[in-house]
């Protein structure tokens, strides 16, 4: 006891030779820190508004789930563990830095609390914690310059490699851990009696140091104490000041980001926060065309991107070669930031950034599928970004040709494709069809209770309306009250909103909404996710709406819909989650189910499926754009399927039909693999009671066969 | 540069199922969509480029009606500086050669120093801006694919000849030139665009105010005059090939080589 006391005395005064050495570290690197951060929160002040001070509860829930539970981690098992392990470290070694830098300036210092035997449990864990830290960043170090994960490799279109600052930073972090734990073990080895091993945090970094140390002269330790002392305070303050300038500026801005994040699925920020709709006229300029044109969350998440590439790996646009990769929308959007706000000098604003950061075709890619923000850690925003650099750009008039068209007949007619009105219900009404089943069209004297909501490419593509068709014969079997509005539907304009067209979008919106209100029906059903979407998170005081596969999994619990078994035992079927219906909308379960149970049906899953579904390729103004592509997204995808073993890919949005089908045929797949929709497979299987109804059933694949 | 592009508004050929009245002597007109003659909205966005670079103002005017407004806005939205209708009852009916004699009356009252057509109307005859040239006894160049503008009194202009080849010209002006599609790439007009032009007043000219004897126009005075309108009945000539993909690959590789269309 004795003995520790004279250490300590000892230990006080080796660090007083440094007191006013330490301190002007202490103020140096405190006020570099602060200038830095001031500098880095310049343009954030003169961002666009972005109201997310509300649901103070709703926000510490995302804290607590995606922040301090590293809730994504695992997604990416090796990765993950590791972020894991250094993330706690870093939780445990907090409060220990602190008190390490007190110490500096006051060396009798001990952190309220954390005297005696707390203090003892805090210490055994912090230089654990020490420990596997720096084992993590050796291992990372291993893992980048040996294994090279492809996921980290930046193309050299996007500029240079980010893997010499990596190891940089990585190696920092292992010299802090080594200089705090030399601290720590010299004086330790200077408080034991000689030759005496204490038993705390064996095998620890600070143990092996000090087991090491035991037999040092004290002049030494002091020596080694000092030196380890100020190693780690430089390093310590080097680190504080050198991430804001780079990937790991994350360690003090995700806290926030997490905070501030977005929270509510599906819906798109609207073009000017705070600016009615009614007002809008007024807003001189629509959408980002600068960078002070974004919002300061969309800033704060730029310079909270850790850089990890987990977006583009899940990016379908990125997989088949298109020029966009989410990963370089915030990199080269950060490093805009730095070099145009200066740490000394002025702002420099005003450059578009499209034509110089970003190309247009590099915004056109997004389908918006919401992979890449399902993927990150840091909860970082992608669709809001794109959708208003595209609003930007159609506010310039930068729209490809061949999205021109479409857009111009969605004004003058109400639908992409540029055909009349008067033939949105032609689907419904050939004879053939009416006798099985009749869709009326809702007006004045025709009321009902569920509209089915069409959309465009349902009424209108010779394909997909079977779908509508199957679609009506399930509300029909289920007993459903329902009608369509025929010529009054138009387009629902879902993703006119996401390519930016947000005038087009609103006169779209208010024709249906006046229409769905006129129609008087209470609840809305379509087989569209993209629809369903809209008028779910777009439209404002519509009706409940519901997508067909959520009631049809409701009717098969109440027994209104019974399956009669597959035809074809040897077919092995897939689902493809639609983006707008699983990732967007979190109906992940209910079509899984419908499956499930139909008789004899063998179900497989892709690798890729849930929350990382695997677009198909876009739906809505996607299917008019001509991207610079080495593949299809859809032909990835139905290499997935097959992968997994299936030859029946079953989806429920039309779109994905679409892109599916034609997949499925510059696959090289034809005749050996099918895609149908959830309607289709519902309407064929469903075991019809009376007989004139079983005779129409069994009439019924000869409709989807022709499809094929 | 001062620019006069002359436009014209057609319904549009793709968002419309064009059928014939009972008559049988024009199109049934009652549900159709109409929009820019689409050549015409490329010399717009050709005569924008030119303005952007060597300054001045473009002109967009058409003859017709009210309705016809409709797309003088949407040039204006696209950037034009001004567009101005030409309309009188006078003017019903007029052939080509009536539309050009009204033009040329309008081009008079102004000073440009070139006038662009689109190559033609969807629904017309690639006329008025040969006619329009000749009567204003200006230098005229169809077909224009590029233009260069040389200095403040020549443009170099590049024009679509058989078989993709181009020819490149310099041409004195004022000159008409019209304009072929694929010259550029037209900017995207939003309904935003529109509404923000939908107040400018109009400028609207007739007979008296462009000096235009009404007896050398409209429809007394055309001299080509329109008698019947019909659909052509399909005729044979097309060919399916049913063997398997790639005995169709190579039999469509050798039909385009022999019509000329693969070297």
């Amino acid at each position: 006891m004795l003995e520790g006391i004279h250490s300590d005395a000892r230990l006080a005064s080796w660090l007083v030779q440094g007191h006013a050495l330490f301190l002007f570290l202490h103020l140096l690197g405190v006020i570099c820190f602060a200038y830095i951060v001031s500098q880095r929160l310049v343009p954030l002040l003169r961002a666009e508004r972005d109201p997310r001070f509300d649901r103070p509860l709703a926000r510490l829930g995302k804290v607590f789930k995606f922040w301090l539970g590293q809730w994504k981690h695992p997604r990416y098992k090796t990765a993950g563990t590791v972020h894991l392990l250094i993330f706690a470290g870093f939780i445990l070694l907090a409060m220990r830095a602190f008190t390490v830098l007190i110490v500096g300036v006051s060396p009798n210092f001990v952190m309220p609390g954390l005297s005696g035997e707390a203090g003892h449990v805090y210490e055994v864990a912090t230089d654990y914690a020490a420990t596997v830290v720096f084992l993590c960043m050796v291992f990372a170090i291993v893992r980048r310059t040996v294994f090279k994960p492809a996921r980290y490799e930046v193309p050299a279109k996007f500029g240079k490699a980010h893997k010499a600052d990596a190891i940089f930073l990585l190696s920092l972090i292992a010299i802090l851990m080594v200089a705090d734990s030399l601290f720590e073990a010299a004086k330790a080895a200077a408080q034991t009696p000689p030759g005496h091993v204490a038993f705390a945090a064996v095998l620890s970094l600070p143990w092996l140091l000090k087991v090491s140390l035991v037999s040092v002269s004290l002049p030494t330790l002091g020596g080694l104490c000092f030196a380890g002392y100020l190693v780690h305070e430089i390093v310590f303050y080097f680190l504080l000041c050198y991430r804001p300038f780079g990937i790991q500026f994350h360690v003090e801005t995700s806290l926030f980001n997490v905070y501030f994040s977005k929270l509510d699925r599906g819906t798109l920020k609207p073009v000017k926060w705070g600016v009615s709709d009614e007002h809008l006229d007024r807003v001189k300029s629509f959408g980002v065309k600068t960078f002070e044109d974004f919002t300061w969350k969309h800033m704060l998440d730029f310079y909270s991107c850790a850089d990890c590439g987990r977006c583009s790996d899940n990016c379908p646009a990125n997989a088949v070669g298109r020029p966009l990769s989410p990963r370089f929308i915030t990199i080269k959007a950060r490093d805009y930031a730095f070099q145009h706000n200066p740490m000394f000098g002025r702002w420099k604003n005003g450059t578009p950034l499209i034509g110089s950061i970003y190309s247009d075709d590099e915004i056109w890619s997004c389908t918006t599928c919401g992979a890449c923000e399902e993927e990150c850690p840091l909860l970082v925003e992608y669709i809001d970004k794109i959708v208003d650099l595209r609003r930007g750009m159609v506010d310039e008039g930068l729209v490809p040709q061949s999205m021109q068209k479409p857009l111009k007949a969605l004004n003058s007619r109400g639908n992409p494709y540029g055909k009349m009105e008067k033939k949105k219900a032609d689907w419904a009404n050939a004879t053939d069809f009416q006798q099985i089943c009749q869709v009326k069209t809702l007006d004045k004297k025709n009321g009902a209770d569920t509209l089915y909501f069409v959309d465009s490419i349902t009424s209108f593509d010779d394909r997909m309306q079977s779908i509508g068709r199957a679609t009506a014969k399930i509300l029909d079997h289920v007993g459903e009250n329902f009608g369509i509005l025929g010529a009054a539907e138009k387009d629902s304009g879902h993703d006119v909103r996401r390519f930016g067209e947000e005038t087009l979008f609103m006169a779209l919106r208010d024709h249906n909404t006046d229409a769905i209100k006129a129609s008087g029906v209470t609840r809305i059903v379509t087989a569209d996710p993209h629809a369903y979407n809209a008028l779910k998170h777009d439209y404002k005081d519509v009706p409940p709406v519901e997508h067909i596969s959520q009631v049809i999994a409701r009717e098969v619990k109440s027994g209104k819909i019974e399956f009669r078994p597959v035809d074809d035992g040897a077919a092995v079927y897939t689902y493809h989650d639609p983006c707008y219906l699983g990732r967007h909308n979190q109906v992940y379960d209910d079509p899984r189910d419908v499956l499930d149970a139909i008789p004899g049906l063998k179900r497989v899953e892709m690798t890729r499926s849930r929350d990382r579904s695997f677009c198909c390729g876009g739906g809505g103004l996607m299917l008019f754009y001509e991207p610079k592509e080495e593949q299809r997204i859809g032909v990835k995808r139905v290499q997935m399927a097959a992968e997994a073993g299936a030859n029946v890919i079953v989806t429920a949005c039309p779109f994905c039909m679409v892109n599916i089908e034609d997949a499925i045929k510059v696959a090289g797949f034809e005749g050996k693999m099918t895609a149908i929709d959830l309607t289709e497979l519902v309407d064929q299987q469903i075991a019809r009671e009376s007989t004139a109804v079983t005779k129409e059933a069994a009439e019924v694949p000869q409709e989807y066969v022709t499809g094929r | 540069m001062e620019i006069l592009v002359c436009a014209r508004r057609v319904p549009d050929t793709s968002e419309n199922e064009i059928e014939l009245n009972s008559a049988g002597n024009d199109i049934e007109r009652d549900e159709l969509v109409y929009s820019i003659n689409e050549p015409d909205n490329y010399a717009v966005e050709e005569a924008l480029q030119i303005a952007g670079k060597a300054g001045g103002q473009v002109t967009v005017v058409t003859v017709g009606g009210e309705d016809d407004e409709e797309i003088l806005r949407r040039e204006m939205a696209m950037g034009a500086n001004q567009g101005v209708l030409i309309s009188d009852d006078a003017f019903q009916g007029s052939d080509g050669k009536g539309i050009a004699t009204i033009l040329k009356a309008f081009v008079q009252k102004g000073k440009y120093d070139l006038i662009l057509t689109g190559v033609q109307a969807e629904d017309g005859g690639a006329q008025v801006g040969g006619m329009l040239a000749a009567m204003l006894d200006y230098p005229f160049a169809a077909l224009v694919n590029s233009i260069e503008v040389l200095d403040g009194k020549k443009l170099k202009i590049g024009r679509e000849i058989a078989g993709g080849n181009r020819e490149m010209n310099e041409i004195d002006l004022p000159c008409v030139l019209s304009i072929q599609t694929g010259i550029n790439e037209p900017r995207y007009v939003g309904m935003r665009g529109i509404r923000a032009v939908a107040s400018v007043p109009i400028p609207t000219h007739g007979a008296s105010d462009l000096g235009v004897d009404p007896r050398a126009v409209g429809e007394s005075a055309a001299k080509v005059k329109r008698v019947d309108y019909f659909v052509p009945t399909l005729g044979k000539g097309a060919e399916m090939l049913r063997g398997s993909r790639e005995e169709n690959v190579d039999k469509v590789l050798e039909l385009v080589a022999a019509k000329g269309g693969l070297k």
